[in-house]
């Protein structure tokens, strides 16, 4: 009986001396939150107002403040884009670019990364190297004589021109290398070359496997870079049907409309579904993104 | 014999992947390279070697010193921007890392970074817009009269860097996050036995450490900033309409040389000083971060 007491005021001199720091915690973690919350809604607002924009009517485009939500959303700024231009047909060119860019740099980064990782030959590290060497020179800096070897081949304007650009990527090469080392043992390659598996079976049914993780990364990352590339499709896409959608949303302005409707509707129609995907794939851009950056 | 066959399928592997990079990689940098040092008026079938001349020609020419100024501008002014904002902000994410929200800061964060540029620029040119921008409005709050953002000269630039940077703060954010997840828990511990406050332990011991990190964020912000193209092209039209021609950077001048002056070669010097400020810039990477892993 004369324990309890003092057994309950221990406890409540143990509480009382946590119970402060939860809540100070809390606060500061309230505090970081509504910073971060505010920073996030100032990031998204541009973005937020191109999408609410897009459903104005061009008089409430004019009010102020900015209406996030239109009173009275209309959708003839969608409808006349898409009837008034090749929009959709652009959208189209950009996913098929994307698409054939994405398979040539899996398949491409995942043999050179394997080789590169696993076969510890002189020669080939000495190629290495060089893959290293070139990986951080930009694009933009070759760019011109590639565009004289697309007219060459006389594939500007074309598919296969935008895809010239986007065959290899140094990163995905690195990315598959690190992934290769860093996952892959030595050992088991050997168990299965005991086994008597030839080098291309190794390859395709015990390295590819245990990479999808890395490759459904670095399709990601491969995937939004042909998606989202400009330069490059502005100089070899000159002509309208071969347009990507960034290059024909670039040109809008010059071709079609000034309409800030129209223009955001537009916007939007390109926007949404990357922004979608982005959301979903979130895990996967991250991995890939970080790791190829940081092994330069 | 193991490694012959290993050998032999490495080589066969490997062959089409490396014909594949020589072809749209090695040549047409070493291209590059060759033809800046030769006079391509793409009409003319005539090719004389000259030299350095087009670098000399370079340096007097007006348009290419508005475009590197720009240019760097642009680059320097994205840095400053980025690298403080992402560090803070990737901290302070980091810090509420499992917290209910830290999927939506993150995805938040990244969006603007992932996103395709021109709908993005479409977006800020609005903002900025002199006449409809709410940019304007807000800022008539304020009692400061409307700027014409988008066709001043200096505010112009300006707004090239506020869409470089809300870009590339995303990127950074992003790099800086796995930065804080790689830091050691020890030496923060010891900061607070030490009895060092937040603020202390972030300015004294967080931002030491990250330095690598902080190295190679500033890098590559600046090689990025150094190759803007899309964000001028859209954001900076002159007052005729003209894509980019209000703010002139590099690889705007570089593509009019070589396409609108039907002058190659000339363009090709440009990209050979673009190859080696982007070769400066990764050499004093190196060189810091050999010398901080000397010490």
């Amino acid at each position: 009986m004369t324990l309890a007491p003092a057994e309950t005021g221990t406890q409540e001199v143990v509480l009382g001396a946590a119970r402060p720091a939860p809540r100070r915690f809390s606060l500061l973690n309230l505090a970081i939150d509504v910073v971060l919350v505010l920073f996030c809604v100032v990031m998204l607002l541009p973005l937020v107002f191109l999408v609410s924009n897009a459903f104005k009517t061009p008089h409430e485009m004019l009010a102020w403040p900015p209406t996030i939500i239109p009173k009275q959303p209309i959708v003839s700024n969608f409808t006349s884009v898409l009837a008034d231009t090749p929009l959709l047909h652009w959208i189209g060119n950009s996913l098929a670019f994307a698409a054939l860019s994405t398979v040539c740099i899996v398949v491409t980064s995942a043999v050179a990364g394997y080789v590169f990782a696993k076969f510890k030959f002189w020669s080939l590290q000495v190629i290495f190297m060089l893959f290293l060497a070139t990986a951080i020179i930009p694009f933009e800096i070759y760019m011109i004589p590639l565009y004289f070897q697309a007219r060459e081949l006389h594939i500007l304007n074309s598919i296969w021109g935008l895809l010239l650009g986007y065959l290899v990527m140094g990163f995905g090469i690195f990315l598959i290398r690190q992934n290769v080392s860093q996952s892959i043992p030595d050992e088991l390659l050997d168990a299965a070359r005991i086994d008597g598996a030839s080098e291309a079976a190794i390859f395709l049914q015990v390295v590819v496997p245990l990479l999808r993780g890395a490759l459904a990364a670095l399709a990601v990352l491969a995937f939004f870079q042909a998606w989202t590339a400009f330069t490059w499709p502005i100089i070899v896409a000159t002509n309208q049907n071969n347009y990507t959608a960034e290059v024909g949303l670039a040109l809008f302005q010059t071709s079609f409309t000034v309409d800030v409707g129209r223009l955001s509707a537009a916007s939007t129609i390109v926007l949404v579904p990357s922004i979608v995907i982005f959301t979903f794939l979130r895990k996967n851009f991250v991995r890939g993104s970080t790791t190829s950056g940081l092994k330069e | 014999m193991l490694a012959r066959r290993q050998w032999l399928f490495a080589i066969v592997a490997l062959l089409p992947v490396l014909a594949i990079f020589a072809w749209v990689r090695l040549y047409p940098i070493e291209e590059t390279l060759r033809m800046s040092l030769y006079q391509w008026d793409l009409i003319s079938r005539h090719q004389p070697f000259i030299g350095l001349a087009n670098f000399r020609e370079l340096f007097g020419d007006k348009l290419f010193q508005t475009s590197l100024f720009n240019t760097t501008v642009i680059a320097f002014g994205t840095l400053v921007i980025t690298v403080p904002v992402g560090m803070v902000v990737a901290g302070l994410v980091h810090y509420r890392m499992g917290a209910r929200l830290a999927g939506f800061f993150e995805t938040a964060t990244f969006i603007p970074y992932v996103v395709p540029l021109v709908p993005a620029a479409m977006a800020w040119t609005w903002v900025f817009d002199a006449r409809l921008g709410p940019l304007n409005a807000f800022l008539s709050i304020f009692g400061i009269s409307p700027l014409s953002w988008l066709f001043d000269p200096v505010l112009s630039v300006v707004c090239v860097i506020v869409l470089c940077a809300w870009q590339a703060i995303g990127y950074a954010v992003l790099i800086y996050i796995v930065g804080y997840r790689s830091l050691p828990v020890a030496v923060f511990e010891a900061a607070k036995l030490d009895g060092a406050s937040r603020l202390q332990t972030f300015w004294y011991v967080t931002v030491p450490l990250l330095r690598p990190i902080t190295l190679y964020v500033s890098v590559v912000t600046l090689i990025s900033g150094f190759n803007v193209y899309a964000q001028a092209y859209v954001l900076a039209s002159d007052a005729q309409g003209a894509p980019g021609r209000q703010v002139r950077v590099l690889v705007l001048d570089m593509l009019e040389n070589a396409f609108r002056n039907y002058r190659v070669g000339y363009a090709a010097s440009e990209a050979v000083i673009l190859l080696l400020i982007v070769l400066l810039l990764t050499l004093v990477q190196f060189s810091l971060l050999r010398e901080r892993g000397a010490k």
